[in-house]
């Protein structure tokens, strides 16, 4: 199987969906939006994670692969509830109306 | 054959979802088309034979993590978000940046191409994959794991006072 | 009950007094009547009777009889280099003294004083400012009850400050009369002289012992560190005598006590004849022990005292103003005692002094019935014939002007006799001239008392027609007080009864211990037998020379009253200098108000010198400021601030792009993430 399809391949994928993961980051305006492209680069790790453990047949990439989905949902669950909150107080989720942080 | 042909597929579904989750302007639509993405990645996981992984992407990430955006997504009001600008004033800026670190990365791949074979590389199926994962989870990886799930109740009870009403 | 112990609160019954009626006179006035003040201010004096007499009983059995009590240090106590330089601490406690001097002389003060209170009763109870009348009565009760309780000279001074203030205040109470605030002002700036020589005198005493309390002055005047005629001494004692020259009314100050009887009469029978005046007499005697040692000074004393005797007495002989005669017999009086002081006779000074409290203000008290059953009339050519109108008021001032001129066995005999014969006889500074000044002076008193008696009392009625209708006897509460005196005045000398005539001069003996440091005076009678025929003879002398003053005075002024005019025709220039007080005052408007030596020139000379040379100086010190400070201005603008705002520029042009970074926004830092990526990746993707 990894002799069908090379390694390679998956490593362009990931750096594909790690940079399409930057971007909306680091363009978007809207803060939902900006979490959904954290979870793009998360899971563009996780091809890596899973894809090596196919090639070296080690089950380890497997095992953290797991570590970063529950680090995924802790972070989802954290960042939306940070969301709801910012919205309650400052009445916006735009990220760049939120520019507290110069004074 | 068949396998490059599944990867092609699972790989344009993945970058077709993933770049369509960060152009739409509805946060809905990205919502949709970022499950697509994340079901292709799950698919990918199968043909790889990491079933359990699979599952477990299936099962948190589609019918959870994205059913808590869904929520959130309906508890804020976000027609008004909807209707401006949605690219902020630095926008070119980060593509050129993330346009940049991507060349970098392709180029250091490119550069070191030759380090990707693998000479043990064992065909054919894997043990069974569940069990696996299990043994390295509870055997080798149990401190992490461990610590990952007082993260996760770290995080839950962070989400529970945010969420809050009243501090 | 200790009335020693308690004896610091004798003062303090008329401050009570004082308190109340001048916060709450009004209200009191209002609420309840002049009824409430009229027991309240007496009995508060009377209670202070009351410990007085304890005290000085209590006394009496104490074989020191001397009790010193500090109730609180007042002044600390500061270090100050004496005049030796050594260093001393000043200390000053508000502690009394009570012994044979001062218990006479509260005796003298509370008694007198609460019949005076009771007197002005029924005098002040027509007038306006009743409570205020009081307050101000009661003030005088405390400070002149503070300065003869004192135990040093700083808090005697403090009593003799306030008896100036009530003298003020009394003097000018009707002060909606420019004459009466005048002679206020006029008896408060003359005060200030001679209050100025007791303040000096008092910081050279503390220069020169280190301590302001009396016993402890003495001590250290007796310790032998200083002998007789001790120029420290002399200036000390002048110091004091020029501040008891302005409050007793002595040549030269004694001009403000005629203008003094603008006030009301009780004040004036009180402070101006009785108990105020009286205060300078007290204080010399008190510095008995530094006055014995400096001779001069004695002699200074003495020879004013006569001077102010007979002056006074000389201008007393013509005056028609009732009260004026009486201040000028005060001030004459009061020249007596100085004369008994100078000579050494302190204790025969503190006699006449008490016996002098009790007739003279007899007399007052008896002018102001007259004058009240005059309505307010005070000149004697428009009196006369009043003998049969005021009896009570007439028999009570015959027994005072026997007293005073020297009638035994009243009290004005003895104590004049002794003066009269330690001026003669005193080993030390008897002198046979002050005794020729004070005889003539006893004769000037006879004729000059008892014009006063006859004028009033006898010859035909020159009363107006319209006031001859209303004329009436006192009031009881004002008799009653008239009649106390009057038995005083009987009384009040027989406790000094000369040995010479078979007496034992209990007062003298009773005060000896204060005086003990020159027993000279009070036993040279007793001592030298040979003496007494002398006595005897000056005795005799002087009463017939009083006969003889009388007797011209009734021959003048009842028998042939037509003979007063020619007399005073023949000597119209004479006449005319006395009426004229010998033209002190003017002299002193001349030289201190008006003239080029002291008065308006000279004020102008220094306010010019003020104005020029001192402001000028002082103006130049500040044009010199200014301008070190315009400056130091420049320096601090250009150059301090110059530097400090050159770091703040440098800082603010260096910071400019680190500042542009700092945009705020989360996704710019995000940015700067992924570009931080970027170059590290680089760096290793291409070094």
């Amino acid at each position: 199987m990894p002799g069908n399809v090379p390694i390679t391949h998956y490593l362009f994928l990931s750096t594909a969906l790690f940079t399409l993961g930057v971007i909306g980051v680091l363009a978007r305006r809207n803060i939902v939006i900006i979490l959904m492209s954290i979870e793009l680069i998360l899971n563009a790790v996780n091809i890596n994670l899973v894809a090596f453990s196919r090639h070296l047949a080690s089950v380890s990439g497997q095992a953290f692969a797991v570590f970063i989905i529950a680090d995924a949902a802790a972070e989802a669950a954290v960042g939306l509830g940070i969301i709801i909150a910012m919205f309650r107080n400052r009445g916006t989720i735009q990220a760049d109306e939120l520019d507290l942080l110069k004074w | 054959m068949l396998d490059q042909f599944f990867f092609y597929i699972f790989a344009s579904v993945i970058l077709l979802g993933g770049l369509l989750t960060i152009t739409r302007r509805s946060a809905v639509h990205s919502a949709i088309f970022l499950i697509a993405t994340l079901l292709g990645i799950a698919g990918l996981f199968l043909h790889l034979q990491a079933e359990f992984l699979a599952g477990v992407q299936v099962i948190l990430y589609v019918g959870g993590i994205m059913v808590l955006f869904l929520f959130v997504i309906m508890l804020v009001n976000l027609d008004q978000a909807a209707r401006q600008r949605q690219f902020n004033r630095q926008w070119w800026l980060a593509l050129l940046a993330a346009a940049a670190v991507c060349g970098e990365a392709l180029y250091g791949l490119y550069r070191g191409r030759g380090a990707f074979t693998f000479p043990g590389a064992v065909p054919g199926n894997m043990p069974p994959n569940t069990q696996a994962v299990g043994n390295a989870l509870y055997q080798n990886y149990m401190l992490p794991f461990e610590v990952a799930s007082i993260m996760l109740l770290v995080a839950m009870v962070g989400a529970v006072v945010m969420a809050k009403k009243r501090l | 009950m200790d009335f020693l112990e308690y004896s610091w609160l004798i003062p303090l019954f008329p401050l009570l007094g004082t308190v109340l009626m001048l916060f709450f006179g009004r209200a009191l006035e209002r609420a309840h009547g002049r009824g409430l003040i009229s027991v309240l201010c007496p009995g508060l004096v009377g209670v202070s009777f009351v410990f007085s007499l304890g005290a000085a009983l209590q006394l009496a059995q104490q074989p020191a009889r001397l009790f010193e009590k500090t109730v609180f240090t007042w002044v600390p106590g500061l270090p100050f280099h004496l005049a030796n330089g050594q260093l001393a601490r000043f200390e000053a406690a508000w502690g009394i003294l009570v012994d044979p001097l001062s218990a006479v002389m509260i005796l003298v003060v509370s008694f007198v004083g609460f019949l005076i209170h009771v007197y002005s009763v029924g005098y002040m109870a027509h007038e306006g400012g009743y409570y205020r009348y009081f307050g101000y009565l009661n003030l005088f009760m405390f400070n002149m009850l503070t300065l003869v309780l004192a135990n040093n000279y700083l808090l005697m001074f403090v009593g003799w400050e306030g008896v100036g203030l009530c003298s003020y205040l009394l003097i000018g109470f009707w002060f909606q009369r420019k004459s009466a605030s005048d002679a206020g002002k006029k008896a408060f700036v003359v005060n200030r002289v001679g209050d100025a020589g007791f303040l000096l005198g008092i910081l050279l005493t503390f220069a020169t012992f280190g301590t302001v309390a009396f016993t402890r002055v003495n001590e250290a005047a007796r310790s032998g560190l200083f002998h007789s005629g001790d120029a420290a001494l002399t200036a000390i004692t002048l110091l004091f005598f020029i501040g008891a020259t302005g409050k007793s009314a002595q040549i030269p100050l004694y001009v403000w006590l005629p203008d003094a009887m603008e006030g009301p009469t009780p004040v004036s029978a009180l402070i101006h004849a009785a108990t105020m005046v009286t205060a300078g007499v007290y204080m010399v005697a008190r510095s008995n022990v530094l006055f014995s040692m400096a001779p001069a000074s004695m002699k200074v004393v003495a020879i004013i005292g006569a001077l102010t005797a007979i002056f006074a007495a000389s201008i007393g002989l013509v005056h028609n103003d009732i009260k004026r005669v009486l201040a000028y017999s005060t001030v004459s009086q009061l020249g007596y005692m100085f004369l008994a002081c100078g000579v050494g006779a302190f204790g025969a000074g503190i006699f006449h002094l008490s016996t002098h409290a009790y007739f003279k203000a007899l007399l007052f008290l008896g002018a102001g019935s007259v004058i009240h059953a005059l309505g307010g009339e005070q000149d004697l050519r428009k009196m006369g014939a009043l003998r049969h109108k005021i009896p009570w008021t007439y028999r009570f001032f015959l027994i005072a002007a026997l007293a005073i001129i020297g009638a035994p066995p009243l009290a004005g005999f003895f104590s004049k006799d002794e003066i009269l014969w330690q001026a003669w006889s005193n080993p030390e500074h008897g002198w046979w001239l002050l005794w020729l000044v004070a005889f003539l002076t006893a004769g000037m008193t006879a004729f000059y008392m008892w014009r006063l008696v006859f004028l009033t009392f006898f010859g035909k009625s020159r009363v107006d027609h319209e006031v001859e209708h209303h004329i009436h006897e006192s009031p009881k509460v004002m008799l009653v007080p008239l009649g106390v005196l009057a038995a005083l005045s009987v009384v009040g000398g027989w406790l000094g009864w000369p040995k010479s005539l078979g007496g034992s001069n209990r007062f003298e003996q009773w005060l000896a211990p204060v005086f003990d440091g020159h027993p000279h005076a009070v036993q040279a009678a007793a001592v030298e037998p040979h003496f007494e025929a002398a006595e005897y003879t000056l005795m005799v002398l002087a009463i017939a020379l009083a006969a003889a003053g009388v007797y011209l005075a009734y021959h003048l002024y009842v028998r042939r009253p037509e003979k007063s005019d020619q007399l005073q025709a023949q000597l119209q220039p004479v006449h005319t200098l006395l009426l004229n007080k010998y033209y002190v005052d003017e002299l002193y408007s001349a030289v201190f108000v008006e003239g080029p030596v002291m008065g308006k020139q000279l004020g102008s000379a220094l306010s010019q010198f003020d104005a020029r040379i001192v402001d000028g100086g002082v103006n130049g010190a500040g044009w010199l400021t200014r301008m070190t400070s315009r400056l130091s201005i420049f320096w601090d603008t250009w150059a301090v601030d110059g530097a400090v705002r050159l770091l703040g520029f440098t800082t603010k042009v260096a910071s400019f792009p680190v500042r542009m970074i700092q945009t705020g926004f989360v996704q710019s830092y995000a940015l700067l993430i992924v570009l931080g990526v970027l170059s590290f990746l680089g760096y290793y993707l291409f070094r």
